[in-house]
């Protein structure tokens, strides 16, 4: 019983739960368990960071460059798609 | 979408260089082989383009997308006889119990049970200084393109319709059929190991 009303979570816990705190998918006494120990802890309100930074990153992967070849196999479908189709009026 | 419709092939070709690698990663969850995962990314745009007038825009489009994709990838695994469900599809990285036990961050870093600073870390992870072109840096993106490359198909799939599309969690669970919290812990476990790519990369970085 004691254990839910707990005042902390450990850091080996707490970085399991990132992601719903992300998501705002954490219960919210969970939620005030987990951003007083990022207020106490230099380590975890680290970790917590790096993530953000990992998923910006991960999102400026949208840019890349496709490879060639299926590139230009899926332009050239594009132009026989718009050959064989009338224009919308 | 009106440019598509009017045949701009810029509009399309800017599309498809946006959604075409995650689309490749989430077929190839789907179909056995690279060469299948292609086929089924080509139909996918080709069932686009024949559909456009159709699209009513009640889903963003990339949702929209990536649900043709799904369909065909389906269809196109069970005419290669593979054909499996995909929360079932790769026991090692999702679903049971037991694959999705496990810490996500090397347990090594903290004091282990028993000791008096037990569950704490050893040594605090060190804030990156990342330049600020970091986002241009070819070799981070290197580094994240093989992190990515290398995570389990659930896991690469997820991440890549999270993070690299940007969708949200409901739309991922519907396109791929998850429960929130099976998607969410696909979602960590695939952030996580990306993390510590990234880490690893800074650390071996001169300072």
């Amino acid at each position: 019983m004691f254990l839910t009303h707990g005042l902390d979570i450990d850091c080996n816990e707490l970085v399991e739960l990132v992601t719903a705190y992300l998501d705002d998918a954490l219960d919210p006494d969970t939620r005030r368990r987990f951003t007083d120990h990022l207020d106490l802890c230099d380590g975890c309100d680290t970790y917590v960071e790096q993530m953000r930074q990992t998923i910006r990153l991960t999102g400026a992967l949208a840019a890349d460059d496709l490879a060639p070849d299926l590139r230009e196999t899926l332009l050239t479908a594009f132009r026989g798609w718009k050959n064989g189709t009338a224009p919308p009026a | 979408m009106r440019a598509l419709r009017g045949g701009d092939e810029q509009a399309f070709a800017e599309l498809v260089g946006r959604l075409t690698p995650s689309m490749l990663a989430v077929a190839a969850g789907r179909v056995p082989g690279r060469t299948v995962a292609e086929e089924v990314v080509q139909e996918t745009w080709l069932a686009v383009l024949t559909g456009l007038d159709r699209f009513e825009g009640r889903s963003s489009l990339r949702t929209w997308v990536f649900g043709i994709l799904l369909n065909i990838a389906r269809t196109r695994g069970a005419r290669e006889r593979r054909s499996v469900p995909f929360s079932s599809a790769f026991p090692t990285d999702q679903a049971g119990p037991q694959a999705q036990a496990g810490p996500t961050v090397d347990p090594g870093r903290f004091h282990p049970p028993g000791t008096p600073w037990s569950g704490h870390w050893t040594a605090v992870p060190q804030p990156w200084e990342l330049p600020e072109n970091a986002l241009l840096s070819h070799e981070i993106r290197t580094r994240l393109r093989a992190a990515l490359d290398a995570l389990p198909p659930g896991q690469r799939a997820v991440v890549h319709l999270r993070d690299v599309q940007g969708l949200d969690a409901a739309e991922v669970c519907a396109i791929l059929d998850l429960e929130p919290g099976n998607q969410r812990v696909l979602l960590h476990r695939g952030r996580a190991r990306i993390r510590q790519a990234l880490e690893d990369y800074i650390h071996e970085e001169p300072a």
